[in-house]
């Protein structure tokens, strides 16, 4: 075989592009955090392109859910947002009843407000933790996570279940609070904010860490807004948006709150306020708890809507009927013919879920809608400029959960 | 087989949003339940009815789906497309819905308005195999590449076509 004498001679034309590097980032590496992929082109140190692929861990969620009842899919819940399953679970069934009409009484209210608080500050805890383990600040990380054990503590206290808890139920929960995890959360109220206070004074100047973050990952409020960023990383560029004050939902219009925004629109800025909401958080849940209304904590079985509780179910015949009843196919919840739309603010921003009900009691289309698909999708506008380390600072800071990214 | 329990909210009035719609497109099917305000448009007018929209205001696009109903007791339409619009400055919210049908269900990509568009778009192109036109990048967003089928169609199986047993294994001497 003969080379051609042209092609032998001249050498080959370089282009710019020739010199780029592609870096695969995932979907198995440690500050991917979890199962995504980044594929980045790369001009030395410095991102010339990102291309962000999803996908690794779909497991076809929203299939399932027109396959269990109401009751069943919450356990899928919990594996969406692994970090604050607690705030799944409130998530799916607050739309489960409004689709179906119910109201909760004042005591499950409270107490929906009070553990959906408590899985924001254990989420925060893992993102904030986790944007200082990828900056190199592992102790912050420590302190973080020995409070979600805390937090875990509470809720194995409360339902028997650390991680997945699966906790509500349609019309209630599966188990009031006891005088014991009433002693818990208030335990935490007071050791928590010292913590907290520690977090702040290791990173908030920390040269380190805001020389990593200020300024890295810049997002305006028109372009958070156009790109659908909801949550902290919405209120850090300046957007106001807060379902708990602007709609208000379970007990959130009793309660005094401030809604916490950055008009930075930066890494830093989206760390400072996912630190002042747990600040926030906790005075939710302290004014939650001290003004928990008695009475019953679910609908009442005369209702038919919630399952009994099983001391009813055992010792009542009202509480035999109502479970038999509910447990039965096509003897269940009333569904009607219509479609609604529910959303919560989970830690990570707007959480909804678009249900179809088609008179059976499972879902004929259970749309989740996740925060972090958004999140995900701007990846590539914020990530123009930067050099390869801000890539994960930014990656951490917008706390993208790839089993929620995938369902 | 509504709930009677909650009518109250359904007697509210129909948003000025929805008047300026049909003032646009002429009468259109629009309801209220449990207080959320729906519109739905024909399919396309759906691009100019957004866009009219997003000027009154409605500058978040929350979301993008699909539903499937064909085995959804008297449906017109195979497809229900649901835009999901919020104001950020007033907190109404309101939901846009568009109706495609088989063979080509084809509808306008909403992208030139909002970037959040992007994905969802692809989700449910990938999904529900609804092709949008005029979308930069309409690719598969889940599932991989070589997929035949949209899952989330109703005539899809819950345990899939056995495309998870005909996955190519690649061993460690070819990779």
């Amino acid at each position: 075989m003969s080379i051609a004498p042209a092609e032998h001679e001249t050498r080959p034309e370089t282009r710019s592009e020739d010199y780029l590097w592609t870096l695969n980032f995932g979907p198995q590496h440690p500050a991917t955090h979890t199962t995504l992929r980044l594929v980045l082109k790369l001009e030395g140190e410095r991102v010339v392109d990102a291309e962000p692929e999803m996908g690794y861990l779909h497991s076809g969620f929203e299939k399932i859910g027109e396959h269990l009842t109401f009751n069943q899919y919450v356990t899928v819940t919990d594996r969406m947002n692994y970090i604050s399953p607690m705030a799944n679970n409130v998530a799916w069934h607050h739309a489960v009843e409004t689709l179906l009409g119910i109201e909760l009484t004042p005591r499950g209210t409270y107490i929906r407000t009070i553990i959906a608080e408590l899985a924001r500050i254990s989420d925060h805890l893992l993102c904030n933790g986790a944007v200082g383990l990828d900056t190199g600040a592992f102790t912050f990380f420590l302190y973080g996570f020995y409070q979600r054990e805390v937090i875990y503590d509470i809720f194995e206290t409360l339902c028997g279940a650390r991680f997945t808890n699966s906790y509500t139920r349609v019309g209630g929960v599966s188990q009031d609070f006891t005088p014991l995890v009433i002693e818990k959360i208030r335990s935490f109220l007071k050791t928590f904010p010292k913590t907290l206070l520690d977090m702040e004074r290791l990173l908030n100047r920390n040269r380190i860490f805001v020389d990593r973050t200020k300024g890295v990952g810049l997002l305006t409020k028109e372009e958070a807004i156009n790109r659908g960023a909801t949550g902290p990383v919405a209120r850090a560029s300046g957007v106001t948006r807060d379902l708990r004050r602007d709609e208000p939902y379970l007990a959130y219009a009793d309660l005094d709150f401030q809604v916490c925004c950055a008009s930075a629109g930066d890494c830093y800025a989206r760390y400072l306020v996912r630190m002042q909401e747990m600040r926030e958080s906790l005075k939710i849940v302290e004014q939650a708890l001290e003004n928990l209304p008695e009475g019953p904590v679910n609908v009442g079985i005369d209702q038919r809507t919630s399952l009994p509780i099983k001391q009813q179910v055992y010792s009542t015949i009202e509480g035999t009927i109502s479970h038999f009843e509910l447990a039965m196919s096509n003897r269940g919840f009333e569904v009607p013919c219509e479609e609604t739309y529910a959303a919560i603010e989970a830690p990570n921003g707007e959480l909804g879920f678009y249900l179809v009900g088609d008179g059976d009691d499972r879902a004929y289309r259970a749309r989740c809608r996740p925060p972090s698909v958004q999140n995900f999708a701007m990846f590539p506008h914020l990530i123009r400029v930067p050099t390869l380390s801000d890539v994960v600072s930014e990656h951490g800071s917008l706390n993208i959960i790839a089993a929620e990214l995938d369902r | 087989m509504t709930n009677a329990s909650d009518t109250s909210t359904d007697t509210l009035p129909i948003s000025p949003h929805v008047a300026a719609v049909e003032q646009a497109c002429g009468p259109l099917e629009h309801s209220v339940y449990r207080g959320q305000q729906r519109v739905v448009v024909p399919a396309e007018k759906l691009l100019e009815t957004l866009a009219l929209l997003k000027d009154r205001g409605f500058d978040l696009l929350v979301d993008v789906s699909c539903v499937d109903y064909l085995e959804y007791r008297g449906a017109a339409h195979r497809y229900g497309l649901i835009y999901l619009l919020a104001s950020t400055a007033t907190n109404e919210r309101l939901t846009v819905r568009a109706f495609v049908d088989d063979p080509e269900p084809t509808v306008a990509s909403v992208v030139p308005l909002w970037k959040a568009a992007n994905w969802l778009e692809r989700e449910v192109w990938d999904m529900f195999g609804i092709r949008f036109t005029g979308h930069p990048d309409l690719r598969r967003l889940v599932m991989p590449e070589a997929f035949t089928a949209h899952p989330l169609r109703k005539d899809y199986p819950l345990q899939g076509r056995g495309e998870r047993h005909n996955f190519p294994v690649i061993t460690r001497d070819h990779s």
